[in-house]
Order: structure tokens, then sequence, then C-alpha cells
């Protein structure tokens, strides 16, 4: 049985005001996708000297690494707009303060996004 | 009409904690996981920092590891640390259930206290390998 109304599953909309269906599986898809990819960063960060400039150059060289890397920043960036946009929803009472802050959480996360994709295309493919 | 003002005026989650519930593991690790994933999403803009600042240079770079390897800045990726296996762990929990296990009261119970601990020993064991 469904707990949705006729109307709302008609429009594929619910209390969210959006696809219920899309938001709660792509949360679950990039937080599955995050276990080995964060692991991986955290373990990088420690087990490379990464405070020295040349270290972390040369780990971005290594094409494997900086897919990696790219990866994990759209994954974590994707991620994090979702988990925003319900902790917002959850808790701003005022409509339009409400949507007024995820159209602008959205907006940095894209931003913050492609600049790290950017930086490390730009570590990955310049001088070593 | 009385019993309307009433519900009216009956505090909401979360500010039921603390002030109307007694503690609970569960309740606790429940924001835990909201709050770290907004710490986390804030610690984005630090990840930021550290790949531009790269990408812009030696200079710069060299201006950002001063930041991240003084205290305050020690201190942000500790709390970071900590922040990631929490949510890590606790995300893990929140997909078990999602697919109908462990979802027991004492199973909710002992998935809880293994992911405090995992999150400890992880944060633990990551600061052991970057001093190493």
């Amino acid at each position: 049985m469904s707990f949705r109304s006729p109307l709302g599953r008609a429009r594929g909309l619910g209390a969210a005001r959006e696809g219920v269906v899309s938001h709660w599986w792509l949360q679950r898809l990039t937080a599955v996708a995050l276990i080995p990819l964060a692991l991986w960063f955290v373990y990088g960060m420690a087990r490379y000297h990464v405070a020295d400039y040349q270290t972390v150059v040369a780990w971005m060289h290594n094409p494997y690494a900086a897919i990696a890397m790219i990866l994990w920043l759209v994954m974590l960036f994707y991620h994090s707009a979702l988990g925003l946009e319900i902790v917002m929803g959850d808790y701003i009472g005022i409509e339009s303060i409400k949507v007024t802050l995820v159209i602008l959480q959205k907006f940095v996360h894209v931003v913050l996004a492609v600049a790290c994709v950017f930086a490390v295309l730009k570590l990955a493919f310049g001088a070593a | 009409m009385a019993a309307k003002t009433a519900d009216a005026q009956r505090p909401l989650s979360p500010f039921m904690l603390g002030q109307y519930y007694r503690f609970q593991l569960t309740s606790l690790l429940s924001i835990t996981h909201r709050i770290t994933g907004v710490i986390l999403s804030v610690g984005t803009v630090f990840l930021a920092a550290w790949l531009l600042s790269a990408a812009t240079g030696p200079a710069s770079y060299g201006g950002f590891v001063r930041f991240a390897r003084g205290w305050f800045g020690q201190l942000l990726l500790f709390g970071w640390s900590w922040a990631l296996f929490y949510h890590l762990c606790n995300g893990i929990r929140h997909m078990l259930w999602d697919t109908v296990h462990a979802f027991e009261l004492k199973d909710v119970y002992l998935g809880g206290w293994i992911v405090v601990a995992a999150s400890l020993l992880l944060t633990a064991g990551i600061w052991v390998l970057a001093y190493l």
C-alpha cells in the first residue's frame, strides 16, 4: 500500500515539493559512492606529506589519483547539497527564507565544485 | 477549544530533546548525524581552499599550510576528520535500516555503540598515521 495521496503520486511530489524518490535515491547513491572515496581521500591526506607543495602536485599528476579526487569532489558536493536541502527544509519554517537559502546553497555548491575540479585539472595537467 | 490551544503551544522536535525527553543514545546519534553533515558541508570550503591554493602556486599554498598546521587549523581538521568518520559510519547504519536490517531496538542500540566506537578508533588511527 502507498501512504501518498493520488494527487501527490500523479505529480510525483511529496512534502518536500519535489520528486521524493529521486532525492532519496540520489542521496543513497552518492552516499554509497562516498564510502570508498572518503576512505581513499582521508587515507591519502594522512599518508602523503600534503603540507609539501611538490608532494601535492606529484600526487595530482598521477592520473588515477586525479580521477579519484574528481569523483570524490563531485559525489561530495552533490551529497552535501542534497543533505543541506533536507536540513533546511526541516528546520526553516518561513517558506521564503527556506527557498532562498536552498537556492543559495545550491549555487555555492556548484561554484565550489567547479572551482575544486578546475584546481585538480590544473594541477594534473600543469608543470610537475 | 482549550485543548486545541494547548496542542498549538506544544513544543516540537528537535526542541523536545533534553528538556522533555530523558537522554537516549538513539536520539543523540540521530541529531549528531545531521550536525556532522552540516559541519562537513561547511568544511568543503576548507577543502576548496586547499585545492585552489595549490592550483594558484607554491606561495599561496604556503599560506594555506601555515594556517592548516597552526593550532586552530589542526583543531578544525581534527573535528572534521571525526565528523567525517561519524557521518560515514552512521550513514552505513542508516542504509542498513533502509534495507530493513538491524531494526530491532537492541540492534539499533548495538549499532549505535559500534558507530561511536568505530568513529573514535578511525579518527585516532588516521591521526596516528598522519603524525607517524
